[in-house]
């Protein structure tokens, strides 16, 4: 469970979250919300990216920026800002090696993500001449070698086509640990276990995809 | 470019400590400094020749490093020519060739994170003021996103080509800068998420 307790966002005197109180326990939450309504930047307090003017998160115990990044994976919303390697396993080890893994456990952890995600024949490509597709499993799997508890993505499926996007539902389908998404595509989010809406750095409704997912369709209506 | 040029193979060159290939270049290319004459030359042209047939690496790759450069060496030579003599020209292109040439032997047999590596532990020395882990990972980001300013640059060309503003140089270079800033920005808080301290 990951819990906000009156988390505050502050920029140059400007609130971009509102004084934030909530409990996660569900497995698939989503964060839907106009440009600027302070999702992004909800989603980059799990894990530390972003620090809380004000307030906590703490996840089951941990608190802490440094905690928080070990203990919550994020996926960004272009993979090729978040893949720093050219060589697709060296971008895999990256992580790992960060961790302080011994050689063995980066190695198998390497060849067990790329089993998982269908990509081992990508292990010696160079990074940059990926695929859209191709880059953003090779982003998650960089994040899913570190074994997080909990992964965060960033509006995920803005940058693939359809048989790609339909490949990444069936992959976060598949994940075992709980997952939090921002995103615009509400078919995505149509079958998760909570949304929530964002507006002006607050949340404005909160509860199950078919009601709260209503609401901000008719209030996005010109 | 670096990021494209590594050639997988197993060779003892490949599996050659990357420490041990940086501190050689090094002291070749410091060698061909100091030892002067062309004898000293002939020996590193062999032993850089010798180091790529070790490695499994055909003439094109030697060529391919070369091409690039040869304009740059083409001026050298016509300089040296105007300063002092054929002679002299020749050994001194000669020489930036062969320092070129075991350059490349070094990145054709080095994965960027194995060159990082290298770095790193050539740095073990170094006091502890200096930031290693960084400096290593800098020169990794700099393989990694070559690649990915080279491929802006080519977007932000065509945007402004389709504004009319094609042949004007600062159309394209605030857009590059602030888009290459903008992903600085993201990449190190995607590096920062990894866990690198």
């Amino acid at each position: 469970m990951i819990r906000f307790s009156d988390v505050w966002v502050e920029k140059n005197g400007h609130a971009i979250l509102r004084g934030i109180n909530l409990s996660i326990t569900e497995r698939r939450v989503g964060i839907i919300g106009r440009n600027g309504s302070g999702k992004s930047t909800f989603a980059r307090l799990f894990n530390g990216i972003e620090k809380p003017s004000r307030g906590e998160v703490r996840l089951a115990g941990a608190t802490g920026s440094d905690e928080l990044r070990r203990h919550v994976g994020f996926v960004f919303q272009n993979p090729d800002n978040q893949i720093v390697y050219p060589i697709v396993t060296e971008d895999l080890e990256f992580g790992l090696k960060n961790l302080k893994l011994p050689k063995s456990e980066i190695s198998e952890r390497v060849d067990e993500v790329l089993d998982r995600l269908a990509i081992g024949h990508l292990r010696n490509r160079l990074t940059h001449q990926l695929s859209g597709g191709e880059k953003q499993l090779v982003a998650l799997a960089g994040v899913l070698a570190m074994q997080p508890r909990m992964i965060v993505f960033d509006e995920p499926t803005t940058l693939l086509d359809l048989w790609n996007k339909q490949r990444l539902m069936s992959t976060l389908a598949e994940l075992d640990q709980p997952i939090v998404v921002v995103s615009h595509d509400l078919d995505l989010l149509a079958g998760f276990d909570r949304i929530l809406h964002f507006e002006n750095g607050d949340i404005i409704d909160d509860g199950r995809p078919e009601p709260v997912i209503a609401g901000y369709v008719d209030r996005s209506k010109c | 470019m670096l990021t494209d040029l590594y050639v997988f193979g197993d060779s003892p060159i490949h599996r050659a400590r990357p420490a041990v290939k940086i501190v050689a270049l090094a002291a070749i290319c410091t060698a061909l400094f100091v030892f002067e004459g062309w004898t000293f030359l002939l020996l590193a042209a062999m032993l850089v020749i010798a180091g790529f047939g070790a490695a499994g690496l055909r003439p094109v790759h030697a060529l391919g490093a070369l091409k690039p450069a040869l304009w740059i060496l083409a001026a050298i030579f016509a300089a040296q020519i105007y300063l002092n003599d054929v002679s002299l020209a020749g050994f001194v292109v000669g020489r930036f060739a062969v320092m070129i040439l075991a350059a490349t032997l070094v990145t054709l047999t080095t994965t960027s994170s194995e060159f990082v590596e290298g770095i790193h532990s050539v740095l073990r020395y170094a006091p502890d003021w200096v930031p290693k882990a960084r400096i290593a990972l800098a020169i990794s980001l700099c393989f990694r996103f070559i690649p990915l300013v080279r491929s802006v640059l080519a977007e932000v060309r065509q945007a402004q080509h389709a504004r009319g503003l094609g042949r004007n140089p600062l159309a394209v270079l605030v857009p590059l800068i602030v888009r290459t800033l903008k992903t600085a920005d993201e990449v190190s808080q995607a590096i920062y998420a990894r866990s690198f301290d």
